[in-house]
C-alpha cells in the first residue's frame, strides 16, 4: 500500500492558539479514512490546510508523492484532491443540475478551440457529463429538484447536494467534513454503500469527519484521532475504540461502557 | 398533559414556488417532548419556523394555548412563552457568555433580566464558571448548551429546537441531550427535529415522522423506534441495530438507559 496523501508536521496557529499543532498522518490509497475528536480538535482547520484554504506555519502536504501546501485551492482541486464542507458553499441562484455540472472537469466546450475544433467532442461530453450528474441526483434523491434553484433546498439537501458534486468532479481523493450531519439516518445508509462501491470500482480514496461512531465503525478501516491539534491515535477502527486515550478525549462515557 | 399548549392545523407553506409543507398537522401538549423525523427536505424546520412566526403559512392554522398565533411576530411569541434555537447562527460569537444572556433576556422586563440571568447559570454551571468568556471560543457542546440557555432565560412555556445534535461529538451530544431531558422534567415543552432520529425518539415522549411536506407517521417515540416501516424508512439499518442493544449491550453512541 501507498500513502496518497502524506500530512507532516503540520502546524496552524490563530492567535496564540494552536490550532493544529504538529500532526503527522498517512492516508493510504483506496482507503476509507475516518478523522475524529472533540469539537475544536482542529479537524476542519486540517481540512482547510489540506485542501489549500489555509496555509501551514509549518510542515509538508504531499498528495500522491507532490507537495500541495503551498498550491492554491483551484489547483488541487483540479489535480484531483476535492473536499466538501461542513456547512455547504450552494450556489442558491443556479439549478440544481448546474450545481453538479459545474464540478465536471475536462470539458472541452470550456475551451474555444475545443469548441471550434471538436463541436461534436464537446456535445458528446456535455450529454455524458448531464447523464452523470442525473445519475448522481438519483443517487442522493435530488432528482426531483434538479430545475428548481438550489437556494430553495434545505440544509441537509444542500449538504447532498455539495457530496454530489464533489463526486462529479471523479476525484482521486475526496476529503468529506461531517457528510452525515444534518442527513437522514435511511439515505445516509445508501450513501455509505455508495461510497464502499466507488472504493471497490474506480479506487476512490475517502478521508472523511465524522462525529457518528457507528457510521465510522461501519464504513472506516482506518480512523485518525486528534486531540487539540493534535494526532493521539490511529489505527483500526475497533483498536482505536478501545484506546483509553480516546476515551478519555472524546467518546467519554458514551462509548466507554 | 391533557391542555394541548401549541396545535398546527394543515399547514401549507412554500419558498417562493417551491411547496415545502403541503397540510401538516402537530400537537403539543404541556410539559411533553415531542420529536420531528423524516428525509431531507420534508419540510421540518420549515414547521418550525412556520410555527415561530419566521415564515407565514399559506393556508392552516398555528394555535398557542388555543389562541391563533399565525403569523403573530417571532418576538411576540417569545414574549407569551414560545422561543427558538435555530441550528446555526444561535449564539453572537464575539460576545461573552454573560452577554449573550443578557441580550437573550430583553422580552422580560427590565427588572427580571439580572434575575433570570442568574438562573441560568444555576441550571448551567457550567456557563456561570465561564461567563466571561467569548462564545466564538467555547467548544461546540458549549456553544450549543449556551444557545438553549440564551432561549430559556426568556422562560418560555414550549422550546422549539432545530437539530440540537448536529456537528457534535458523542459526549457533547450527551451533554446537550442529558439537558434536554432536565429541560423537559422542568415542566418546558419541547419540540425538536432531529437526524438523530433513533436518539431524539428515544428521548421523546411523541414522534412525527414528516416526509415530502407532509405527516407520513406519528405516535408514541417508543412505538415508532420499534415500528418496522420506520425503521426501514427513517431510522436506516446500522441505527436498528443499535437502538436493539441500547437497553443491554454497549454499543457506539447510546447512553446509558
Amino acid at each position: 500500500m501507498t500513502a496518497i496523501l502524506e500530512v507532516r508536521e503540520v502546524v496552524r496557529a490563530f492567535g496564540g492558539l494552536r490550532a493544529v499543532d504538529d500532526a503527522s498522518f498517512d492516508v493510504e490509497t483506496g482507503s476509507i479514512t475516518a478523522l475524529i475528536g472533540p469539537n475544536g480538535a482542529g479537524k476542519s482547520t486540517l481540512f482547510n490546510v489540506i485542501s489549500g484554504f489555509l496555509s501551514a506555519e509549518r510542515g509538508r502536504v504531499q498528495f500522491e508523492g507532490r507537495r500541495i501546501d503551498r498550491a492554491q485551492p483551484h489547483r488541487i482541486a483540479r489535480r484531483g484532491l476535492v473536499r466538501t464542507f461542513q456547512v455547504p458553499r450552494t450556489l442558491t441562484r443556479m439549478s440544481v443540475l448546474d450545481n453538479v455540472l459545474v464540478a465536471a472537469t475536462r470539458h472541452p466546450g470550456e475551451r474555444l478551440n475545443g469548441l471550434a475544433l471538436r463541436p461534436g467532442d464537446a456535445r458528446r461530453r456535455e450529454r455524458t457529463a448531464r447523464e452523470r450528474a442525473a445519475e448522481l441526483l438519483t443517487l442522493f434523491r435530488l432528482d426531483g429538484h434538479a430545475g428548481e434553484y438550489a437556494g430553495v433546498l434545505s440544509g441537509g439537501q444542500r449538504k447532498l447536494l455539495d457530496f454530489a458534486r464533489v463526486l462529479m468532479a471523479e476525484p482521486r481523493l475526496v476529503l468529506l467534513d461531517e457528510p452525515m450531519a444534518g442527513v437522514n439516518p435511511a439515505l445516509g445508509q445508501q450513501l455509505i454503500e455508495h461510497v464502499l462501491r466507488l472504493r471497490t470500482e474506480t479506487g476512490m480514496t475517502f478521508l472523511f469527519v465524522e462525529h457518528d461512531l457507528d457510521i465510522v465503525m461501519e464504513a472506516s478501516d482506518h480512523v485518525i484521532v486528534m486531540n487539540e491539534g493534535r494526532v493521539i491515535a490511529s489505527g483500526g477502527p475497533e483498536e482505536v475504540r478501545g484506546d483509553q486515550r480516546v476515551v478519555d478525549a472524546y467518546l467519554g462515557t458514551a462509548g466507554a461502557q | 398533559m391533557s391542555e394541548p399548549l401549541l396545535e398546527v392545523n394543515d399547514v401549507e407553506a412554500s419558498y417562493g414556488e417551491a411547496l415545502v409543507l403541503r397540510g401538516v398537522s402537530l400537537t403539543a401538549f404541556e410539559g411533553e417532548l415531542v420529536a420531528i423525523i423524516g428525509p431531507n427536505g420534508a419540510g421540518k424546520s420549515t414547521l418550525l419556523k412556520v410555527i415561530y412566526g419566521l415564515l407565514r403559512p399559506t393556508a392552516g392554522r398555528v394555535l398557542y394555548r388555543r389562541d391563533d398565533v399565525t403569523g403573530v411576530r417571532p418576538e411576540q411569541l417569545t414574549r407569551i412563552g414560545l422561543n427558538y434555537v435555530p441550528q446555526l447562527g444561535n449564539v453572537f460569537p464575539s460576545l461573552s457568555i454573560a452577554e449573550n444572556l443578557l441580550v437573550g433576556s430583553v422580552s422580560l422586563p427590565r427588572t427580571e433580566r439580572r434575575h433570570a440571568v442568574n438562573e441560568m447559570y444555576t441550571q448551567f454551571p457550567l456557563l456561570a464558571e465561564r461567563r466571561r468568556q467569548r462564545a466564538g471560543t467555547l467548544s461546540g457542546g458549549q456553544r450549543k448548551l449556551l444557545a438553549i440557555a440564551r432561549a430559556l432565560v426568556t422562560r418560555p412555556h414550549a422550546l422549539l429546537l432545530d437539530e440540537p445534535s448536529a456537528g457534535l461529538s458523542p459526549q457533547a451530544m450527551e451533554l446537550v441531550f442529558n439537558k434536554l431531558a432536565e429541560v423537559k422534567d422542568r415542566g418546558i415543552a419541547i419540540v425538536m427535529v432531529e437526524q438523530n432520529a433513533t436518539r431524539a425518539l428515544a428521548l421523546a415522549d411523541r414522534g412525527y415522522v414528516l416526509d415530502m411536506g407532509s405527516n407520513a407517521y406519528e405516535g408514541r417515540g417508543d412505538s415508532l423506534l420499534r415500528d418496522p416501516k420506520v425503521t426501514e424508512l427513517y431510522l436506516g439499518r446500522s441505527t436498528i441495530a443499535s437502538s436493539s442493544t441500547s437497553t443491554s449491550a454497549p454499543s457506539g453512541i447510546n447512553p446509558p438507559t
